[in-house]
């Protein structure tokens, strides 16, 4: 069984005040087939544990680890990480100008399995990926992410991580923007995905809506770069009822 | 990278007796030599003539040759052109004429005159222009290749005719060696709908200097684009009169210069008549020390063209350091009854967060990198309308990126 474990990992940006401290050490250990919902207020740094996993190479990771069962992912290229099993969907995924959707899955598909997949049976599969997420078959030949709109895009995400079948998936702020039918469909996809290929799962949101359609089995607030308190799904409830105050009234000023 | 535009400017200035003399103390000429110069402000206006004497010595301070490496090719502006026929081949059309025809043609200098010296130098030195005379209304496409010019300064002129109503997609194929001045008439009668495609793959230490010259009739389309791949030093320069009512243009450019060369290209669009359309469209990418290219796209709507729509823009592409592109857009409008006019231009480096995102999915960078310069460039070759050319240049593109890897 696969296992991601985040081990007291420290993280800063440079901005143009100068470096700034955003993970203050976190510790999380994802299992296969789990669902770990991250939440806490703007800023507290869940876009960056996010970004960090992935590789993004504006954040430095200054101390602590991240295995993806037991190898280091953080001296991994930030494609090696996606072949070695992690994906991220992002909160504002970017276009790629003159390259089709189809061209894309296929090309991402190809560098995660190591071979080309059967023409056949992954046109079918690409198919029945996008009647599922209702996306027009049109979709298939647009560039990708261009004139998307915010949920053609969140669902554009959703159907690469059904294709691509990832060990664990991070969802960043999937259900930012999305209506309710879009949200919907949006979590549909993600459950399927973890049915059928029993992913592990981080997902990361600011509100509780989304954890009404995925069922998180761990919660986590996180308060100024670190985990401030875990528990159940019913820590969802009681932020749902509560909010964040109780733990920013924690947070010293300054 | 630099972005300039002009509006329509005053009278040139006045001049009176009651001046100062030259004695007087601060009025002495400059040692710049421009004291009292009055630069050329609407496009229109520039000086043209036919005759290489007309024009001074090419010094590269001239507004057409700033951005060129004039003493490359002095040969070619202030030297002796062999004008002669050369070969050529051309795959045969019933609908579509090509031949030889002497310089009392009825059509030649009715779409353009020379604007610089070496174009003169071209118009005044050619024996015989190659003429392309485009007839029938079905859709046709002929491809003429020039591959043995050899390297001796050359001198030729070719005029494509379509006649009103006719419709074909005429493409230059240019490989080999080449030191060429030329002239390319484009004739677009009425309400015919022609495409010219001029490709460059010349061997590398090829010069071309180019200059097209387009005549669009009543209700007729011209698609230019133009593709500079290989070649030392090209310069394919478009200029494009929409004369008629209705008259519609496409202007297309692809280049991608590697290490030494200078790829330019100057568009001209004049909008001379009513309801007229245009639209400029260039991407380039650069790699490589010394990769140069130029781009100026002037666009003169005149107060003949009320209800004119017209769009420029120009993207290039950054692949390495040690490359320079200009990017030069200029709009003058002398009316105010118009759809619309816009520009753009932007030159950049790759995008890090596209590359992160393809990487993110799994993609290795250096096929990361080529996806995103094949996606970038790609929107022009899409719009050749030729499936067999189209395919052909992806392929040469992807050889051009396989050069990046190297470095």
């Amino acid at each position: 069984m696969s296992v991601l474990e985040i081990k007291d990992l420290h993280v800063s940006v440079e901005t143009d005040q100068g470096t700034k401290q955003i993970l203050r050490g976190v510790d999380l250990t994802i299992n296969e087939g789990e669902i770990h919902a991250i939440m806490g207020p703007n800023g507290s740094g869940k876009s960056t544990l996010a970004y960090t996993i992935a590789g993004h190479p504006k954040y430095h990771v200054d101390s602590g680890s991240i295995l993806l069962d037991g190898a280091e992912v953080l001296t991994m290229t930030v494609d090696e990480r996606a072949r070695a099993g992690l994906f991220l969907a992002m909160q504002y995924p970017v276009e790629i100008p003159g390259v089709t959707v189809t061209n894309f899955l296929r090309t991402a598909k190809t560098a995660i399995d190591g071979e080309a997949p059967a023409i056949r049976t992954w046109i079918k599969d690409v198919r029945e990926s996008m009647v599922r997420l209702r996306m027009d078959k049109s979709f298939a030949e647009r560039n990708v992410n261009e004139g998307f709109s915010g949920g053609e895009k969140k669902r554009n995400e959703i159907l690469q991580l059904e294709l691509l079948k990832p060990k664990f998936a991070v969802l960043d702020e999937t259900d930012s923007g999305l209506d309710v039918d879009a949200l919907k469909i949006v979590s549909e996809g993600v459950n399927r995905a973890k049915e059928n290929t029993g992913l592990g799962l981080l997902l990361i949101t600011h509100y509780t809506r989304i954890l009404r359609y995925i069922k998180p089995d761990f919660v986590h607030v996180f308060v100024d770069g670190r985990i401030a308190e875990q528990g159940g799904p019913e820590l969802a409830d009681r932020l749902e009822d509560e909010g964040y105050d109780r733990f920013l009234a924690e947070t010293p000023v300054g | 990278m630099s972005a300039a535009s002009t509006s329509t400017a005053p009278d040139a200035a006045t001049s009176s007796e009651a001046l100062p003399t030259a004695q007087q103390h601060g009025i002495k000429e400059h040692s710049d030599g421009r004291f009292g110069f009055v630069p050329v402000q609407t496009r229109s206006a520039r000086f043209k003539s036919f005759d290489v004497a007309d024009f001074p010595a090419v010094t590269g301070r001239e507004a057409v040759w700033k951005l060129s490496p004039v003493a490359k090719f002095t040969d070619l502006t202030a030297g002796e052109l062999d004008g002669a026929v050369y070969d050529f081949a051309s795959t045969p059309h019933a609908d579509v004429d090509v031949t030889w025809v002497d310089r009392t043609d009825a059509r030649i200098g009715g779409a353009g005159a020379p604007e610089e010296r070496a174009a003169a130098n071209a118009w005044s030195t050619f024996e015989k222009a190659l003429a392309i005379t485009v007839t029938g209304e079905e859709a046709k496409e002929i491809t003429l290749t020039r591959s043995a010019l050899g390297s001796a300064p050359r001198a030729a002129h070719t005029v494509i005719e379509a006649k009103p109503f006719s419709q074909a997609v005429v493409i230059l194929q240019n490989t080999g060696d080449a030191r060429i001045s030329e002239n390319v008439e484009i004739i677009v009668g009425e309400s015919a709908n022609l495409t010219v495609v001029t490709v460059q793959e010349w061997n590398a230490d090829a010069v071309q200097l180019a200059n097209h010259f387009a005549s669009i009739g009543r209700d007729a389309r011209l698609k230019h684009v133009v593709v500079s791949l290989g070649g030392g030093i090209v310069r394919v320069n478009p200029s494009v009169h929409l004369a008629g009512q209705g008259s519609d243009t496409e202007l297309f450019g692809l280049y991608f210069a590697d290490a030494g060369q200078h790829l330019e290209q100057q568009v001209y669009v004049n909008h001379d008549a009513p309801n007229s359309r245009s639209r400029v469209t260039y991407k380039g990418a650069l790699q490589g020390a010394g990769a140069r290219t130029v781009w100026i796209g002037d666009v003169l709507i005149g107060n003949t063209a009320p209800g004119t729509d017209s769009y420029e823009q120009n993207r290039n592409l950054v692949l390495t350091e040690g490359t320079r592109a200009d990017s030069i857009p200029n709009l003058e409008i002398e009316t105010g009854d118009i759809l619309g006019a816009g520009h753009a231009s932007a030159t950049g480096r790759f995008d890090d967060e596209q590359l992160f995102y393809l990487q993110s999915r799994g993609i290795g960078e250096i096929e990361a990198r080529r996806l995103v310069v094949r996606g970038f460039l790609s929107e022009i070759v899409q719009h050749i309308g030729s499936p067999a050319l189209e395919e052909r240049l992806q392929g040469a593109i992807e050889d051009e990126l396989r050069g990046t890897e190297g470095n």
